[in-house]
């Protein structure tokens, strides 16, 4: 498969993807629902608009690099993978058990597709700077993208790696931050995060977007201007999303980084983003 | 461009069914701030945030800081009751840590906290030069220390003790209980140089108690003595050998258990002392790779002071671990009671 040419629209694909991802929570009876939930849509536009894969072979050369930095986000690129067909559906219910392919915490060794192992943050990037550098060497056309935390953006590794990526004009490379104002103990903007997000790219020399990343057309179109853009510059797309994002009983609670869910309630909220199913 | 990542773990590599454990019910992975042994036994609640909170009442040059885990290294006691002496560093580990020796230049006693891998790995340098260089008074306390989660290798801090004794000036400390943790905490604000400290945070089992034990900066205690086995033991793995040893005994044998929660400085004296007694088998047992620490440290010492005895070591093996459920894990890497009490069997 190259970019998605099916008819499913990216709204239904994000539905699959939060529903994959509640089902898998409701395995463990815990997870990153929230960050699953919030970065649904910014992975449908990755996975079914902008990237270019072969499901059947994680491996292929020519694939655009997706990197997942974020390792405890691992429950949202399983439930975007396995509605890409890269991992088959008859293994959510092994999410997070001994043996599984698919541990809480995104590590390459385990996943077909998982590119990184993650879970120590501020890696992410700084790899994404070596691979676009390696593809470049090798002039194979393929992006490397990076999604990101905004709690990554306190890590000094990830300014070393902003820098770096202008240094070699990496215009392969899109950075993908998941800007949910939400890191372990409390808001982002409360920490390290005190400017307009876009504004510190851009002063390093970045081609920075800020946009809505709940917003599917908003979504669409910053995927493409970044893969547009002519200055050999390297480019972000900064997500502002909505923790637990499509089940408002969960948007609504108290919101902290690891959101608990009681036994009950995750087929409630199944339901309920079932009652909410787009068309395909 | 070979795939090197992938043949490390080619078993995980195929499709899996749900496994379960003997009774049939579901392992699933064990969360990050899951109490450790709290099982059936006493415990107490953040003896570290409280602690910090007590000697803070008296004591106006401690200060707190963290790098977005207060509430995972039970620092948020402390930020709840002093805010204004806590900071909130962000997930900035090396900053936080250039910070702390900066206050401790200006005559503070900062406390900072966050994880053992992400202290001993990323921060190393910081500590090593800003703070331990000047043997500042700077107290690094970092929850899930050894194999205590089981979100793999990334939180796994299966080498903290190895890189921390490397330093000079640090003392490196492994307490095992909730009451050790308080006294500890007490101990090391009026020690005058670095320290790192490893933490149980949460409901913490208290199990010293029983023992009339207390904590001494420095010394090794025995806990129990015995005839066949000596355990020399740091951390939460002295609860699992007193476990065993009281398993051991209604099998005939009878163990010491030899307590050693301050790995650097180490207690020379005393380890050499018992373990010259003789007749014993010597284990040690610590929630750590094999490699480089405690097992090695007490090996090296005995060789020098010359007690040359039977030596064996229960520790994690030299590996990336294994993501999942941490009973399974304990039991797969030699580290539950089950485990340690199968292997002390096997080696008499
Ligand atoms: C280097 C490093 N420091 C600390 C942690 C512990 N940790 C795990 S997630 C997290 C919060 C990071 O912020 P973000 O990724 O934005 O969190 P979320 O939006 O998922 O709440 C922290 C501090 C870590 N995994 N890696
Ligand atoms: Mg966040």
């Amino acid at each position: 498969m190259g970019r998605d040419t099916s008819n499913v629209s990216l709204a239904r694909r994000a539905y699959a993807i939060r529903r994959n991802a509640l089902l898998m929570g409701e395995v463990q009876g815990q997870g990153y629902i929230g960050q699953a939930l919030g970065a649904a849509d910014v992975l449908a536009v990755s996975y079914f608009h902008a990237l270019n894969y072969r499901a059947d072979d994680p491996k292929w050369e020519g694939r655009d690099r997706f990197l997942l930095s974020i390792g405890h986000y691992a429950i949202a690129l399983y439930a975007a993978m396995i509605e890409a067909g890269i991992l088959p559906d008859a293994e959510i219910e092994t999410y997070g058990m001994d043996d599984s392919r698919m541990p809480m915490s995104g590590m390459a060794a385990y996943t077909p597709g998982m590119e990184i192992t993650g879970g120590s943050l501020g890696h992410g990037l700084g790899i994404a700077v070596g691979m676009a550098l390696g593809l470049k060497r090798k002039n194979n056309p393929a992006f490397v993208y990076n999604m990101m935390s905004d709690g990554e953006l306190g890590e000094g590794s990830t300014w070393e790696a902003v820098m770096s990526g202008v240094q070699w004009k990496l215009d392969n490379l899109i950075a993908i931050v998941d800007f949910n104002d939400q890191q372990a103990d409390g808001k982002t903007t409360d920490a390290l995060a005190q400017v307009p997000e876009a504004g510190r790219w851009e002063g390093f020399g970045w081609f920075a977007q800020e946009i809505d990343g709940n917003d599917m057309d908003a979504l669409v179109a910053a995927f493409d201007a970044a893969r547009a853009h002519p200055d050999p510059v390297p480019r972000v797309i900064i997500c502002q999303t909505k923790m637990c994002k499509g089940v408002p009983f969960l948007e609504d609670r108290e919101i902290t980084h690891f959101v608990r869910v009681e036994p009950d309630e995750w087929a409630r909220a199944l339901t309920i983003l079932d009652e909410d199913r787009p068309d395909e | 461009m070979n795939d090197a990542s992938l043949s490390r773990r080619k078993s995980k590599y195929t499709p899996r069914t749900v496994p379960v454990s003997e009774d049939g019910s579901k392992l699933t992975t064990s969360a990050m701030i899951a109490s450790l042994d709290a099982e059936g036994r006493e415990t107490v609640a953040a003896p570290f945030g409280h602690a910090l909170v007590d000697l803070a009442k008296t004591r106006d040059d401690i200060v707190g800081l963290t790098a977005d885990l207060s509430k995972y290294t039970d620092l948020h006691v402390f930020a709840k009751a002093y805010p204004d002496r806590f900071y909130q560093m962000g997930m900035a580990e090396q900053v936080m840590i250039s910070a702390a020796a900066g206050l401790a230049r200006e005559g503070f006693t900062p406390f900072a906290t966050t994880y053992a891998v992400f202290a001993s790995r990323r921060a190393y340098d910081f500590i090593c030069m800003a703070i331990a260089e000047e043997n500042l008074p700077v107290k690094i306390v970092c929850a899930l220390p050894g194999l205590t989660t089981g979100y793999g290798p990334s939180h796994q801090a299966t080498d903290d003790i190895a890189i921390m004794r490397a330093m000079p000036n640090l003392t490196v400390l492994d307490p095992c209980d909730a009451t050790e943790i308080d006294q500890v905490t007490r101990a090391i604000a009026d020690h005058p140089g670095p320290v790192y400290m490893r933490l149980l945070r949460g409901n913490v089992p208290d199990v010293l108690g029983e023992y009339g034990y207390k904590f001494k900066l420095g010394k090794a205690q025995m806990i129990r003595d015995g005839r066949d086995v000596l355990f020399v033991s740091s951390g939460f793995m002295t609860m699992r050998v007193l476990d065993a040893a009281k398993r051991l005994q209604a099998d005939g044998v009878d163990c010491a258990v030899l307590h050693v929660p301050t790995i650097k400085p180490l207690d020379l004296e005393t380890i050499a002392a018992e373990a010259a007694k003789g007749g014993r088998l010597v284990v040690t047992a610590e929630n750590h790779s094999i490699t480089g620490g405690l097992g090695e440290a007490v090996a090296a010492a005995l060789m020098r002071a010359g007690v040359h005895v039977p030596f064996r070591q229960i520790a994690l093996p030299d590996a990336f671990l294994d993501a999942g459920a941490l009973p399974t894990l304990h039991d797969q890497y030699g580290i539950s009671v089950d485990a340690v009490t199968a292997s002390v069997k096997a080696w008499l």
